[in-house]
């Protein structure tokens, strides 16, 4: 039994560029699929952090037009409703368009009375209650552009003109792995008085209003309640939960997950061939070896296990160097992507895929080589001189 | 004179093998015994069926007729299972380009068809090591076929087929990859194992000298065997 592994391991150094090189093919393949499914994850985390007990009320025209601030006092006295808040996108660029974070202007009391996963140190959380130009940051923004507290941060409005000054009152983190900590969330009112100054028409308007229920149970039928208050009104409204509300953006980008879906499972296909046809060669040069076993008295199974041995070491090297690459790549790529993807964790199960569809193709491809060198007579085998 | 045991008895032998849709003849109606401790050299010239014949006996090639008795088995009956685990008691084989296995050392390559056996580890160092005595080759047991020269390379693999004890050694061209001298060691080493141990050894040749050693030698023309000659009457 040792013999026979010791032949198994030593026929897969045999040829060592070949076989470095189909390795290194997988490894790649493997880092291409991990990446790949990682930024499926990182897609769909957004959802996932969502809580199935906030609701959003927009319009239900669309989601670029307000909503008069008026509506406020209305939701609040809908039955099941217990904490209302609002906000704005705003759209704000920091020195370049490059720099891509998500930024709001919202009511901050509760605001962050809804997203109890945003931790803050109870002073910084008083700071920038107290202080109407001030903003908080998650601790991954913070940390991408080195921002303290204190620092006074300008974006440049797109949607709001201008240039707008804030000041750091706070950095949150994350409670739980999967919240977003590259939120920048400012006062509405800020945005508001500003409104009233330059542009009166936009005043006291909200893009959405951020609802929280008493029991995510009855939240659907709160969001048929709101959307029934409203109904023949100047702006009707629509009210879904934050997770639908988050699905709807990720839904508009679904074609492009579709399409990285499917080159993810192109990649293993690709590597499928480049290993079967690795295992083809060698079981090819190998005929007049594989016929001397069988000459010795050796069987179907101890051909069998030689051969999907040698392409399972071959496959599950090639697997366990890509795998150990998917990490820092995707540091990488996450650092590179910067606020892109809120969240880009390398998931548990990217790494079980990758180990699954790993066996996969050292099995199959060893499957061709087995019956050829199977089906081949010993006497035949035995003439073939390599 | 009483008449010694036959230890394979082939009769009516035939094989032909199909290019498609052509048919070519190999094996024409063989029969004929072999002695216990018998050394048979078959001859005759390249194509006339000499490897067949030996591969038939040797139970790694099926004839479409005729029978194969070793020591009363008709081999030609064994399914395929059987046939392999019946190879690896009965038969020694030594061909002509060695086929040792390249990523295994002199000894490993000896090792090799007793991890077929019940032995244990113990008693496979034991028996590797007495085979490799016999042939001489105990100071390269730690060499890679890579490393010997085709005569030693030979010697391995000679150790290969006696270390099981097999009942029959076959041996296809075993000087037929070899200079002279080399040629001239191996066959006084396969006559030893002859002389010595009294193993039966079936061997193709179609070098006059290498069948010299030989008790009978049998001649194949075009599929068909000619009668035995006796060594003195050559
Ligand atoms: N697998 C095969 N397919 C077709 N013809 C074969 C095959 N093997 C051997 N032959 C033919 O059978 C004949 C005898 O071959 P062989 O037994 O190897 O002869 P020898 O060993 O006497 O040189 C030759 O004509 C050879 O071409
Ligand atoms: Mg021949």
């Amino acid at each position: 039994m040792m013999l026979l592994l010791k032949i198994l391991f030593k026929n897969a150094l045999r040829h060592k560029l070949r076989t470095g090189l189909t390795i290194l093919s997988i490894a790649i393949a493997m880092l291409a699929f991990g990446l790949l499914r990682t930024v499926i994850d990182a897609w769909h985390a957004g959802v996932e952090a969502s809580s199935a007990s906030r609701l959003v009320t927009r319009n239900s025209i669309s989601i670029i037009f307000p909503l008069p601030l008026s509506y406020k006092d209305k939701i609040r006295q809908v039955d099941g409703v217990s904490t209302v808040s609002y906000g704005n996108w705003f759209g704000g660029i920091y020195i370049d368009e490059k720099n891509f974070f998500a930024n709001f202007a919202v009511e901050p009391k509760t605001y962050l009375d809804l997203y109890p996963e945003y931790v803050l140190r109870p002073e910084e959380q008083n700071d920038f209650l107290r202080d109407r130009k001030s903003f908080i940051a998650g601790k991954k923004l913070a940390a991408k552009y080195g921002w303290k507290i204190g620092d006074v941060i300008t974006l440049k409005g797109t949607i709001f003109p201008g240039n707008w000054e804030f000041v750091l009152r706070g950095i949150y983190r994350g409670r739980y792995s999967g919240t977003d900590e590259s939120q920048f969330l400012f006062h509405w009112d800020y945005l508001n008085e500003m409104m009233k100054k330059t542009a009166p028409g936009r005043a006291d308007q909200v893009g959405f209003y951020m609802i929280g229920t008493k029991n995510p149970d009855i939240s659907t039928q709160v969001a048929l309640s709101i959307d029934r208050a409203f109904q023949n009104s100047l702006a009707e409204t629509l009210t879904e939960t934050e997770k639908a509300f988050q699905m709807g953006f990720v839904s508009m980008s679904d074609a492009i997950i579709t399409v990285i879906q499917l080159v993810s499972f192109v990649v293993i296909v690709i590597i499928l061939a480049v290993v079967a046809n690795t295992m083809a060669m060698t079981g090819r040069e190998r005929t007049a070896e594989y016929s001397t076993f069988k000459a010795l008295g050796f069987g179907t199974r101890h051909i069998a296990g030689l051969i999907f041995g040698e392409s399972l070491t071959i496959t599950m090297a090639g697997c366990t160097a890509g795998m150990i690459a998917t990490f820092p790549a995707a540091a990488a790529f996450a650092k590179a992507m910067g606020t892109f993807f809120p969240v880009f964790n390398v998931d548990a199960d990217t790494l079980y895929l990758d180990i699954v569809f790993s066996l996969i193709v050292g099995l199959l491809a060893a499957v061709v080589p087995t019956y050829r060198s199977l089906k081949t007579g010993i006497a035949d085998g035995l003439r073939t001189v390599e | 004179m009483e008449n010694p045991p036959a230890i394979v008895e082939i009769r009516d032998l035939s094989k032909a093998y199909y290019r498609g849709n052509q048919v070519v003849p190999v094996l024409h109606d063989i029969s004929f015994d072999i002695i216990e401790g018998e050394f048979l050299a078959l001859m005759g010239p390249s194509g006339s069926g000499k490897s067949t014949l030996l591969n038939l006996i040797a139970g790694i090639d099926e004839p479409d007729s005729g029978t194969i008795k070793v020591g009363g088995v008709d081999i030609t009956a064994l399914p395929e299972t059987e046939l392999a685990r019946w190879r690896a008691v009965h038969v020694g084989f030594i061909f002509q380009f060695y086929n040792l296995i390249p990523v295994l050392t002199a000894f490993e390559n000896v090792e090799l068809p007793l991890i077929l056996t019940p032995l244990t580890r113990k008693e496979r160092k034991e028996h590797v090591e007495m085979a490799l005595r016999v042939v001489n080759l105990t100071d390269r047991m730690d060499h890679y076929p890579g490393q010997l020269s085709g005569g030693q390379q030979q010697r391995v693999a000679i150790a290969r087929a006696i270390v099981t004890d097999p009942t029959i050694l076959v041996a296809d061209e075993p000087t037929g990859d070899l200079d002279r001298v080399s040629a001239e060691e191996i066959m006084d080493l396969i006559d030893r194992l002859n002389h010595e141990s009294g193993k039966t050894i079936i061997m193709v040749t179609h070098d006059p000298r290498a069948a010299r050693k030989a008790h009978v030698i049998r001649h194949l023309d075009k599929g068909y065997l000619n009668d035995a000659s006796p060594q003195d009457t050559l």
